[in-house]
C-alpha cells in the first residue's frame, strides 16, 4: 500500500458509475445511417437523426441483441419486455428535443461483476441495471463567431448505459470495476473500447460518510471522465474536496460536476444549475420490446468465454500463475494470440508465456500497437519459441532473431538459416574450438587448475564469443569441465 | 384546478415557449379551463387498471443492422437557418 | 363534361375509356382552383407545375399500357404529409419557409400509383383545431355557407374536395380532424384502424393517436383511395404488417343481419334536434337495408375528451420538441443566447392554440402531476377502449352523429378551446381506441350538411366502407354540390 491518507480512518466514499457503452453496430439504434467514427461533420446524420418532421425511429436488431448479451455475461435478468421512454430537454446536440432511452422497465437489471482488487482479493459489484438508447450529437466550442457548431453524427449511435450500486468504496476500486467492465465488452465484441473516440465513457456519482455511518450522504455527478487516469483522479479530488467541505462544517450541494483534467479539478456544469425535469414518458413511436425465449437463448449461444472463466482456464489448464493468466486474459485477442502461439510452440507453455508477455508486450508497448497490430503474428512468435525449446538456439540468439521477425525479415526458421544463427551441437565441432580456446590462454589454465574456479566462466565466454554465441551452452560446460578436470 | 400567473410562466419556461405579457392572462385562464375540463376524470375509479399506452396490443419490430441511408447532408442543410464549415450553428453552448 | 363534377371512380373510368387525359383534367382542376379557391382558402401551396407534369407522365404511362386504377387521377395531401421539394409547413409559421427534403410514405405510395398532385391543402395549426381557424394562412371557409367553418383540422382538404376542386384529399384524424370536417362539408371521410396508414412523413401531433385516411364524396371514391394509402410500412413501428383487403370488390356485399349499435351516449345532451333528426332517418335506411338496429352503452364516453386532452398534448409537447430553430423551419432574428433562441423562435413560431396544448402536455408529464394526469389518463383510455370491445362482442358495427352540430359561424369558439373541443366529443374516443370510423352525409340541418359516424372494430374498414356504400346507393347526400359548386 502506498500510505493511506490520512481521511480514511475517519471517511468512508461511496461511489457509483455509469457507464456509457456504445454499441458496435453498424447503423444506429433507430435508423440506418452508419455509425462510423471520424466522417466529415453531420455527413452521417440521416433524416431520422436530424429528428426532421414526420420521422419515426425503428429499432435495430443488433443493438438489442447485444445488451441481452451484456445482461446474460454478468448473469442479469433480460427483461422479456421492456418499454423505450422519452426523456425531455432542450440541448442543441439532442435534436428532437428529447433522447429515446428506457426508464421504468429497462432490458437488463440486476447483474453482478466481480473485480480484483490490488491486495489479490475479490469484490462482487451489483449491477443495478443496463438500459438501451440513442447517444446525442456534439457541440463542437471552436470559435465560430461566437457560435457553436453542432456535428449530429454520433446522434442516434446505440449506447447501453450500465449502472452500478453504489457499491465502490475508493478511486482504485471504481478503475477496477471500469477496466473489468472494458474488458467484458470487448470480449463480447459488443464495444470497441475505444476511450478515445467517446466509445467507453464514464459517470461517476460520488458521496463520503463517516465511517460506521449508514445512510448515504449528498452525491454529486462527475462527468467527462474519459479515460482511467482522469476516473482515478477526478474521483479522487472530489472525494478530498467533499471531505473538506464536511470537516469545515458545511454541507456537500447535489450538482453535476464536470472533472477538468488540466487543472485537475472538479467545477459545476453551468448548463445543469437548472433542476432538470425530464417528463419521461413512454415514446408512443416504439412498441413495447418483446423477447422470446428463442431470441435468448440465439443470443446466449454467442457468448463467449468470459474473462473470469478464461482466467481459471490459464491456470488449471496451462499451469500459468494466476498474475500470468491475468495478464494474458486481459484481452481476448491476447489471450487468443497467446493460445495460437503456445500452440505452434508446440506446447511450450511456460516459455511462450514469457515471451507474449516480455518481448512481446514491451515492443507493442514501445511501438504503441495493439495486439491485433503486431508484426510478429502469434504462429512466429510461436515458432520461435519452438526452435528455443528444440535447442536449435539459444534464448540469447532467439532474441535477434524476434527482432528481425519484428523488422519483417520472416519467420523464424527462414532467418536462423539465412543468418545462420543455428546453435552448434556438433560435439566434436565444439571440443576443437575448446582446444583452441585452451591452447591460447595457458595461463589461465594454469590458474583455475590451481583453483581459482572462478574462470570456469572466462572459458565458456571465450568459446561463445568464437562461435558467435551459437555453441550449445550444456555441451560447451559439459566439455569443458572434461578437459579442464 | 386553478393555474397562477407564475405556473404559467413556468410551464413555458420549461417547454421554452415566449409569451407575450399581454397574453398570460389569456393563457392563465384557458389552461386552467383545460385542466379543469380534465379532471373530469377523477370521477372515475381507475384502482388496478392497465394503462394503455398504444392502440393495438402489437410488439415492437426489430429492424436488421444494416447501413441504409447515405450522406445527404447538402440536401438537409439547404433548408438549415445557419450552417458553416457542414456545421449547424446555434449561440454559444456552455457546458 | 365537367371535368370537375366526377369523383376519383368516375374519373378512372373515364381516363380508362380515354375520354379524357390526365393532362386535360389537370388544367381543368388548376383552372377551378385559381378561379375559386380565392373564395375559400382551402390550399396553402398549389403545385401547378410539378401536377402537370405527373399528369404528362401519367398519360405516358397510360399510352404505354402500365396505368393503374389512380393513374392520372388528380388528388391533393393535406399540409401535414412531407412532400419532396415542396413546402410542407403544417399551417405553421413555424415551417413556412420548410421545403421538405423528402416524401411521406403515403405520398410516395400515391406517386408509384401515378396520382396527380395539385397541391398542399390548407389545416389548423400542426392539425390542432377543429375549425381550420388556427392556420398561419388564415382560416378555410366552408363551402356550403362562407361564413361558417369546414371544421378541422383537414379543413382545407375537406373544402377543396366539396367545392370540386379536387375529386380526393388526405387527411389525418387525432381526435376527428377528419371525420368532423367531412361531417361539416357533406363528404366521406374514413379514420382507418391505427397502424393501417403509414405515419412516416406525416408530421406527428400525437404519435398514438394520429392516424391519415382519405377524404372523397363516396364511399367508393374513399375505397379506392385507401387501397393506396394503406399498407405496412417498415419505416413505422406502429404500422401494421398485415394485408390490406381489395375494399372496393366488397362495397357491394349485402348488409342482411348486419347488427347495428346505437351509443345511448351519443344521442343524449348537447346534440342538436336537427343532428339527431338526420341520423334517426339515417337509421331506418339501414334497417331496410336489412340491417337490425339495437341500443348499446359505451358508458366512459363523457370522459374520452378530458382523457384525450391528457394524452394528445402530453405526446405533441414532446413532438413539438424538435422545433428549436436549429435544423430547419423558423428561427428568431438575432438570439442573444441559447435560451433566448429556444424560446423566441418556439414563442414566435407557433400560434396560441399550439402553445395551449404544448403547455398543457408539459404540464401534466412534468414532476408530481405524472401519475395524476398522464397515468390516470392511460388507464382511463383502457376504460374507453373496453367498453368498445364489449359492444363489438354484440353489434358489427356503431352508428351516432359525427359532430353534435353542423358547422358553427367563424370565430364562434376561437375564444373558449372548452367549446371548441367539445365539437369532437363523438370522434375522439375512437381514436383512443384505435379503431376505425367512418363519416358520411346524411341530409341537412337547414342549408348545413349532417354526417354520421360509422365505427367498426379494428381492421373493419371493409365492413364499414361496404355499409356506407349502401347507404350511398340508397340516398343522395353524398352527390349534393355547395350551391355556387356546380
Amino acid at each position: 500500500m502506498n500510505g493511506m491518507a490520512d481521511w480514511e480512518t475517519d471517511w468512508e466514499p461511496v461511489i457509483g458509475l455509469e457507464i456509457h457503452v456504445q454499441l458496435a453496430t453498424r447503423s444506429k439504434i433507430f435508423s440506418g445511417a452508419a455509425t462510423a467514427y471520424g466522417a466529415a461533420p453531420n455527413t452521417q446524420a440521416c433524416a431520422v437523426d436530424l429528428g426532421l418532421p414526420g420521422v419515426l425511429p425503428v429499432l435495430n436488431e443488433a443493438a438489442v441483441r447485444m445488451a441481452v448479451k451484456f445482461g446474460l455475461a454478468v448473469e442479469a435478468r433480460i427483461a422479456r419486455r421492456s418499454i423505450f421512454a422519452r426523456k425531455n430537454y432542450f440541448y442543441p446536440d439532442l435534436p428532437k428535443g428529447y433522447q429515446i432511452s428506457q426508464y421504468e422497465l429497462p432490458i437488463v437489471e440486476g447483474g453482478r461483476l466481480e473485480i480484483r482488487l490490488e491486495d489479490g482479493t475479490t469484490k462482487v459489484v451489483g449491477i443495478t441495471r443496463a438500459h438501451l438508447e440513442e447517444d446525442a450529437g456534439k457541440s463542437l466550442h471552436e470559435d465560430f463567431h461566437g457560435l457553436s457548431g453542432i456535428d449530429l453524427n454520433r446522434a442516434g449511435t446505440p449506447l447501453l448505459e450500465v449502472v452500478s450500486e453504489p457499491d465502490l468504496r475508493s478511486a482504485k476500486e471504481a478503475v477496477a470495476y471500469m477496466k473489468k467492465l472494458h474488458t467484458l465488452v470487448r470480449y463480447l465484441e459488443i464495444c470497441d473500447g475505444n476511450m478515445q473516440e467517446g466509445s467507453f465513457r464514464c459517470d461517476a456519482n460520488v458521496s463520503v460518510r463517516r465511517r460506521g455511518q449508514h445512510e448515504f450522504g449528498t452525491r454529486t455527478e462527475l462527468k467527462n471522465l474519459n479515460s482511467f487516469r482522469f476516473v482515478e483522479r477526478a474521483i479522487r479530488y472530489e472525494i478530498e474536496r467533499q471531505i473538506d467541505i464536511l470537516e469545515g462544517g458545511g454541507s456537500v450541494v447535489q450538482e453535476t460536476r464536470l472533472y477538468d483534467p488540466e487543472r485537475d479539478e472538479t467545477r459545476p456544469m453551468r448548463s445543469k444549475e437548472e433542476a432538470f425535469d425530464y417528463r419521461y414518458f413512454p415514446d408512443p413511436d416504439l412498441l413495447p420490446l418483446v423477447l422470446e425465449e428463442g431470441f435468448i437463448e440465439s443470443v446466449r449461444a454467442t457468448l463467449p468465454e468470459l474473462p473470469d472463466a478464461k482466467r481459471e482456464r490459464f491456470v488449471y489448464e496451462y499451469g500459468l500463475s494466476p498474475y500470468e493468466a491475468e495478464v494474458l486474459t486481459a484481452s481476448r485477442e491476447l489471450a487468443d494470440y497467446f493460445e495460437a502461439a503456445e500452440q505452434a510452440s508446440e506446447s511450450e507453455t511456460k516459455l511462450t508465456a514469457h515471451w507474449v508477455m516480455g518481448d512481446l508486450l514491451g515492443a507493442l508497448n514501445k511501438a504503441g500497437l495493439e495486439i491485433t497490430q503486431s508484426p510478429v503474428t502469434a504462429s512466429m512468435l510461436g515458432g520461435l519459441v519452438r526452435r528455443i525449446g528444440d535447442g536449435t538456439i539459444s534464448g540469447k540468439i532467439a532474441k535477434q532473431v524476434f527482432e528481425a521477425m519484428w523488422r519483417g525479415e520472416g519467420d523464424a526458421d527462414r532467418i536462423i538459416e539465412t543468418k545462420g544463427l543455428r546453435q552448434v551441437t556438433d560435439s566434436a565441432a565444439i571440443e576443437k574450438v575448446v582446444d583452441e580456446v585452451l591452447a591460447a590462454h595457458p595461463q589461465q589454465v594454469e590458474q583455475y587448475r590451481a583453483g581459482k574456479e572462478k574462470l570456469f566462466g572466462f572459458f565458456v565466454g571465450q568459446v561463445m564469443k568464437a562461435t558467435q554465441g551459437k555453441a550449445n551452452p550444456a555441451q560447451v560446460n559439459e566439455i569443458l569441465r572434461r578437459k579442464l578436470g | 384546478m386553478a393555474l397562477t400567473r407564475s405556473d404559467v410562466e413556468k410551464i413555458a419556461h420549461l417547454a421554452r415557449l415566449a409569451l407575450d405579457e399581454e397574453d398570460i392572462p389569456r393563457y392563465t385562464r384557458t389552461l386552467s379551463d383545460i385542466l379543469d375540463l380534465v379532471a373530469q376524470m377523477n370521477a372515475v375509479d381507475t384502482h388496478g387498471v392497465e394503462p394503455m399506452a398504444h392502440p393495438l396490443d402489437e410488439v415492437q419490430r426489430l429492424r436488421p443492422d444494416e447501413v441504409t441511408e447515405g450522406d445527404q447532408r447538402d440536401k438537409f442543410q439547404a433548408i438549415a437557418p445557419l450552417v458553416q464549415d457542414g456545421l449547424y450553428l446555434v449561440p454559444k453552448v456552455i457546458e | 363534361m365537367s371535368l370537375h363534377r366526377l369523383g376519383v371512380r368516375q374519373l378512372a373510368d373515364a381516363l380508362a375509356r380515354g375520354e379524357c387525359s390526365s393532362v386535360e383534367l389537370t388544367q381543368a382542376l388548376l383552372a377551378r382552383i385559381r378561379r375559386l379557391d380565392g373564395d375559400f382558402n382551402s390550399f396553402i401551396t398549389v403545385t401547378e407545375e410539378q401536377a402537370l407534369d405527373q399528369a404528362a407522365e401519367a398519360d405516358r404511362r397510360r399510352a404505354a399500357g402500365e396505368a393503374g386504377p389512380l393513374t392520372g387521377v388528380p388528388i391533393a395531401h393535406k399540409d401535414i404529409f412531407c412532400t419532396d421539394g415542396v413546402r410542407t409547413s403544417c399551417a405553421s409559421r413555424m415551417l413556412d419557409n420548410f421545403i421538405a427534403p423528402y416524401d411521406a410514405t403515403v405520398v410516395q405510395r400515391f406517386k408509384a400509383a401515378g396520382a396527380v398532385m395539385l397541391g398542399k391543402t390548407n389545416m389548423d395549426e400542426f392539425a390542432m383545431g377543429s375549425s381550420n381557424e388556427t392556420s398561419y394562412y388564415g382560416p378555410v371557409r366552408n363551402p356550403w355557407d362562407r361564413e361558417r367553418v369546414p371544421g378541422g383540422s383537414s379543413g382545407g382538404s375537406a373544402a377543396a374536395v366539396a367545392a370540386r376542386l379536387v375529386p380526393a384529399a388526405t387527411g389525418t384524424d387525432t381526435g376527428g380532424s377528419i371525420r368532423q370536417p367531412a361531417a361539416l362539408c357533406g363528404l366521406t371521410g374514413v379514420k382507418p384502424t391505427y397502424g393501417r396508414v403509414s405515419r412516416y412523413g406525416m408530421i406527428a401531433f400525437a404519435s398514438s393517436l394520429d392516424q391519415g385516411g382519405p377524404l372523397c364524396r363516396s364511399a367508393e371514391d374513399a375505397a379506392l383511395i385507401l387501397e393506396v394509402m394503406a399498407g405496412f410500412d417498415p419505416r413505422d413501428s406502429t404500422s401494421v404488417d398485415r394485408p390490406v383487403p381489395r375494399y372496393s370488390a366488397t362495397l357491394g356485399d349485402s348488409l342482411e343481419g348486419l347488427e347495428i349499435g346505437l351509443p345511448q351516449e351519443y344521442f343524449g345532451d348537447g346534440l342538436e334536434p336537427a343532428v339527431a333528426a338526420a341520423v334517426e332517418q339515417a337509421v331506418r335506411v339501414f334497417e331496410r337495408l336489412g340491417a337490425r338496429v339495437r341500443q348499446i352503452r359505451l358508458p366512459n364516453t363523457a370522459l374520452a375528451v378530458p382523457t384525450y386532452y391528457v394524452v394528445a398534448p402530453a405526446e405533441c409537447s414532446s413532438n413539438l420538441s424538435r422545433y428549436d430553430g436549429v435544423r430547419f423551419g423558423y428561427r428568431c432574428r438575432d438570439p442573444e443566447d441559447l435560451m433566448d433562441l429556444y424560446k423566441r423562435t418556439r414563442g414566435e413560431g407557433f400560434g396560441a392554440e399550439v402553445k395551449r396544448r404544448i403547455m398543457v402536455g408539459t404540464y401534466v408529464l412534468s414532476a408530481g402531476y405524472y401519475d395524476a394526469y398522464y397515468l390516470k389518463a392511460q388507464k382511463l383510455r383502457r376504460l374507453i377502449s373496453a367498453d368498445f370491445q364489449a359492444a363489438f362482442a354484440e353489434v358489427d358495427v356503431i352508428l351516432g352523429p359525427t359532430s353534435p352540430t353542423p358547422a358553427f359561424p367563424l370565430g364562434a369558439r376561437l375564444e373558449d378551446p372548452i367549446q371548441m373541443y367539445l365539437s369532437d366529443i363523438y370522434t375522439i374516443a375512437a381514436n383512443l381506441a384505435g379503431l376505425p370510423a367512418l363519416s358520411i352525409p346524411c341530409g341537412f340541418a337547414g342549408h348545413l350538411p349532417v354526417g354520421l359516424q360509422l365505427i367498426g372494430d379494428y381492421f373493419s374498414e371493409g365492413r364499414l366502407l361496404n355499409a356506407a356504400h349502401r347507404y350511398q346507393q340508397e340516398t343522395d347526400w353524398h352527390e349534393r354540390i355547395p350551391p355556387g359548386c356546380e
